[in-house]
């Protein structure tokens, strides 16, 4: 089966907004810096609900912040 | 290296540390001079794990206090107590590697009864199985903190 494979645009959507940190960026959504590295980094998914947050906190759709494509190799 | 990272390598080093202290404490103190299946042994034995618990706790406790001093002093950062879905995947499965790990020692322990083994034996190894799985546990920690989940 194909590898599924999520990127993310968090770092430029932190940048096009007045250049947030990531310790902002967690205190929004309710999680620890760590995490947010961490999903930056593509090194760990969040839940639907963190996507969601992360999301709304930028005022843009979840699709504009992941993106979704599967590894056909 | 993240907070969570160090805290895991604190852990197991604490976990070894006060094993290691205790037993060398606890292990002279065994009744060599009384038969296997004494009433000693079993007191001994009773003893053993009875303080175990408090000992481990106090430990713990003064380890962790000194963690967060020296960790604000050297990184200027406020420690939060924050837990997010991602620590809470992570303890998850750390505790299932714990479970997986203390589970066979444990059956081994107790199954050992029923090839004659010396109560002292079965005690031991109870001992291992509590401690190994906690070791599995904050090597898990380290190790899933490290990876990012």
């Amino acid at each position: 089966m194909a590898e599924p494979l999520i990127s993310n645009n968090i770092r430029r959507l932190r940048f096009e907004h007045n250049e947030m940190t990531q310790k902002d960026l967690a205190d929004r959504v309710g999680v620890t810096r760590q995490t947010i590295v961490a999903i930056e980094n593509a090194k760990y998914f969040p839940s639907l609900e963190l996507a969601f947050r992360i999301a709304r906190v930028f005022n843009t759709g979840v699709e504009d912040v992941f993106t979704f494509s599967l590894d056909e190799q | 290296m993240s907070y969570h990272e160090r805290r895991a390598l604190l852990s197991i080093i604490s976990t070894i540390g006060i094993t290691a202290l205790y037993v060398a404490f606890m292990l002279p103190r065994y009744p060599v001079e009384v038969d296997a299946y004494a009433p000693e042994v079993f007191r001994y034995w009773g003893n053993f794990f009875l303080l175990l618990i408090p000992v481990t706790i106090v430990a713990r406790i003064v380890l962790e206090i000194l963690f967060v001093i020296v960790n604000t002093i050297f990184t200027r950062e406020a420690v939060s107590d924050r837990t997010d879905e991602r620590d809470k995947l992570i303890e998850l499965k750390s505790t299932r590697n714990a479970l997986w790990t203390f589970m066979p020692v444990f059956v081994l322990a107790v199954g050992s009864l029923s090839f004659d083994v010396q109560p002292s034996v079965v005690f031991a190894l109870l001992i291992a199985a509590g401690v190994l799985s906690s070791l599995v546990s904050d090597v898990s920690d380290f190790f899933f903190y490290r990876r990012g989940y």
